[in-house]
């Protein structure tokens, strides 16, 4: 089974990030505080489910499902 | 110490850097641009003692100093360069107290470059709420930096905040020790960089090697020096700045954890979380966003309408007064039928702009932007387009140029481009004249089901086929610019907010100056240009037009002879030998040689169509105008057949010529600048106008 990413989540599980799959993106991410080892938890989606609101590091961020595919959680 | 040192204000977006700015300020700030580049500048004067008055810039909101779109490339451009005139004496770094982790971030990025650093710890308030609490003192030990209690709202601490910039003046103190050191690293990479470009600080030659590209004040050669060196030590930019983060991040946890209390209970749903749970909703997400639409248009058409009339006769009065307090002569000519109608078409629309921008403020100011960017995504992604691109697409419909402006936050070069492409198709107010005077031609004044008006549903049918238009043309253009970028949406979703009134209405009261400001220099020009060709022929052509229609015409009363004679002087000057010269090629649309000059001359601004056509049509002023161009256009009869001139088919042909037509040159001018190229521009006057032909020659024939 392939790695799991936020973007399988549903609202109001919580995971924890472990790695990007996308290098580029990922350093868009980690400035917004998505850090490997940081909790995330998925707050609301928007309507079409895409795209989703994550709660991480005590604030609310906007992404793409596909940005929040980039993004590998533990399991 | 400087006579007039430079503070910048840098922080995340909704810091709280633009309440501390105008806390500041007061209201004497000015706006304009940063040298070189076409991103808005606020700035203005900060009495810090009597004595010494500092000149405060306001920069884009930011995560990091590596930009991730337009306007966040300025804040790196000038805080690696020391060269650059706003390069400040001293930075004042905003930070959100609730969220310090992710604000020390670009704290200690900024302190890091070697400019002096104030921590301005605002939002504490925010974070008692949320039972945090921080300890300036150990994180002003913590970080070695000043750091000051504020609260960027109320204007509290800004006394100390003042102490605190007086002394980084006087002696500024600099973190003893990078909190980032690359030279660690990334020695001999440092060390290269910094002994070829004469670099004294580890992380500014960092910066040097991986922002390069994007770096203003570096020249080619420049550049490709760096190139050289990136190659040469085989450096890895993206992993060597994930791996900064990471360690930044790490080091921030540290920080915080030795200043942060924090007791907060375990998850509680916060006011903004259940707001929005509405406001996301499948359905009610969609509704309100649609109701809060259609307020704006109301407010744009229908609460606009009193001051626009207002504005109206005031400019007529002024230039009856003008016309009877002057001597008779060309010189007054330009200055009322030239200057002040060109000008008084932009006065206007200042009350639609205004309200405009009143509610785009308050959508923005609250939050509740950010949500419709979020629920527009999707779709908006189908397009070609971003959800960010809500905002200029809305704004458009007011006026595409200060529309065009507000791409900057786009952070994809091809989005960006594409919403700046399409915009102009949004149908924007100065199209409201052409269509209102069009559709009473045409569209029986009837009601239908009781409660629609035919001419309104008309009016709604052409602001559709605009916005249609504009997905479409986005869509195409999709297709056609091909990127190997990838389109992104990562955007913060602020909690909701009280609006600050004040910062408003300094936005509308901006939005208005510079669109008067940027188009009625535009205008201005062109319609003297254009009132020397109106009124000049080649030889002396119009004054033999002139006697003609004296032999001819003796019964006729004063006033229809005047009036006969300004129509054929109009005919044998230089603008009516243009109108006839293009005709050939409007001929298919219908048109004949006056629709031609009306074209012509509403390419400097579309509004200028209705105010050619009545002196085509030699209406006498005096009467309502409204009504008597109406009248008068029913009345004209074709020349060759005797027939209506104005069918429907003609009157639908030019409707749907003007709903497509790129008739503006501030907007072309908008693009050029925001592009930096002739090409997007040129690209976007050719597509508009070959759909605005294609589209009219259709109507045209399948009516008539």
């Amino acid at each position: 089974m392939s790695k799991r990413s936020v973007a399988d989540l549903k609202i109001g599980e919580r995971a924890v990030i472990q790695s990007f799959d996308n290098q580029l993106m990922s350093l868009k991410l980690l400035e917004m505080g998505c850090l490997p080892g940081a909790e995330v938890c998925v707050s609301g989606k928007a309507p079409l489910g895409d795209p989703i609101c994550l709660n991480v590091a005590g604030y609310c961020l906007a992404m793409r499902k596909s940005e929040a595919a980039t993004i590998l959680i533990d399991n | 110490m400087k006579s007039s040192p430079v503070i910048a204000l840098v922080g995340n977006p909704n810091a709280g850097k633009s309440s501390l700015f105008n806390q500041l300020t007061g209201l004497r700030q000015k706006t304009g641009n940063f040298p070189g580049v076409t991103v808005d500048k606020k700035s203005g004067p900060w009495s810090i003692t009597d004595q010494l008055t500092a000149n405060v810039v306001d920069l884009p909101g930011v995560y990091s100093i590596y930009p991730k779109s337009l306007d966040e490339q300025i804040v790196t451009d000038i805080l690696a360069n020391p060269a650059h005139p706003d390069y400040p004496d001293v930075a004042v770094v905003v930070v959100d107290a609730s969220n310090l982790h992710r604000n020390l971030l670009l704290f200690t990025q900024i302190a890091d470059l070697g400019v002096p650093v104030i921590l301005a710890l605002n939002m504490l308030d925010v974070a008692r709420q949320q039972a945090k609490d921080v300890n300036a003192v150990r994180l002003a030990m913590q970080l070695g930096v000043p750091v000051v209690r504020i609260n960027a709202r109320t204007g509290e601490g800004i006394e100390p905040l003042k102490k605190a910039v007086l002394g980084q003046l006087r002696k500024p103190t600099l973190q003893e020790k990078l909190f980032f050191d690359p030279g660690e690293e990334a020695a001999d990479l440092i060390a290269d960089t910094k002994a070829q470009y004469q670099l004294g600080n580890n992380y500014l030659a960092l910066q040097y090697v991986i922002q390069h590209d994007g770096f203003t004040f570096l020249n080619h050669q420049q550049q490709a020096g760096l190139d050289a060196i990136i190659t040469k030590h085989q450096f890895n930019e993206p992993t060597f700045q994930a791996g900064e983060t990471i360690t930044r991040y790490k080091r921030i946890a540290n920080v915080v954890a030795e200043t942060v209390t924090d007791q907060r209970p375990a998850d509680q749903a916060t006011w903004t979380q259940k707001l929005d749970r509405v406001l996301l909703h499948p359905v009610w997400g969609y509704a309100i966003f649609a109701l809060v639409l259609m307020l704006i248009f109301q407010a744009i058409f229908a609460w606009a309408q009193p001051f626009m009339d207002g504005i109206d006769t005031g400019v007529a009065w002024l230039n009856g007064r003008l016309k009877d307090s002057l001597p008779e002569g060309p010189l007054t000519d330009l200055l009322t039928d030239g200057i002040l109608a060109g000008v008084g078409g932009i006065l206007v629309f200042i009350p639609q702009i205004a309200f405009l921008f009143l509610l785009v403020a308050l959508l923005e100011e609250s939050g509740y932007m950010s949500r419709v960017m979020v629920i527009m995504d999707r779709i908006m992604r189908k397009f070609g387009l971003n959800g960010r691109s809500v905002v200029p697409l809305i704004s458009g419909v007011a006026c595409a140029v200060p529309a065009i402006m507000a791409t900057r936050s786009i952070g994809t070069r091809r989005d960006r481009l594409i919403t700046i492409l399409v915009t102009p198709l949004m149908s924007c107010s100065a199209r409201l004249p052409i269509y209102t005077i069009l559709i009473a031609l045409v569209v029986p004044n009837q009601r239908v089901l009781g409660i629609f008006n035919v001419q309104g549903l008309a009016l709604m049918g052409l602001y559709l086929l605009g916005l249609v238009s504009a997905l479409l043309a986005a869509y195409v253009l999709k297709l056609v610019l091909r990127s190997k970028e990838r389109s992104f949406f990562i955007m913060e979703l602020p909690t909701f907010k009280l609006p600050r009134w004040n910062h408003v209405a300094l936005t509308v009261w901006e939005s208005v100056r510079a669109f008067v400001w940027e188009a009625g220099r535009v205008i201005l020009a062109i319609s003297i240009v254009l009132w020397v060709l109106a009124s000049y022929g080649p030889g002396d052509s119009m004054q033999r037009a002139e006697e003609q229609v004296r032999q001819q015409s003796q019964p006729l009363d004063a006033d229809e002879l005047a009036n006969r004679i300004a129509s054929e002087r109009l005919e044998a000057s230089y603008a009516g030998r243009f109108g006839h010269f293009i005709e050939p090629v409007i001929r298919p649309l219908g048109y004949d040689w006056k629709i031609g000059i009306a074209l012509i001359s509403s390419f400097a601004a579309r509004e200028v169509f209705v105010g050619t056509m009545s002196t085509i049509y030699s209406i006498g002023t005096g009467d309502d105008e409204g009504v008597t161009i109406r009248e008068r256009l029913r009345q004209e009869r074709n020349p060759q057949t005797g027939d209506r001139m104005y069918t429907p088919a003609l009157a639908w042909s030019l409707l749907i010529f003007y709903v497509f037509a790129m008739m503006c040159m501030s907007t072309l001018a908008a693009t050029q600048r925001e592009t930096k190229s002739w090409k997007w521009p040129m690209v976007q006057l050719v597509y508009m106008m070959a759909l605005a032909y294609g589209a009219a020659f259709v109507t045209y024939h399948s009516l008539s």
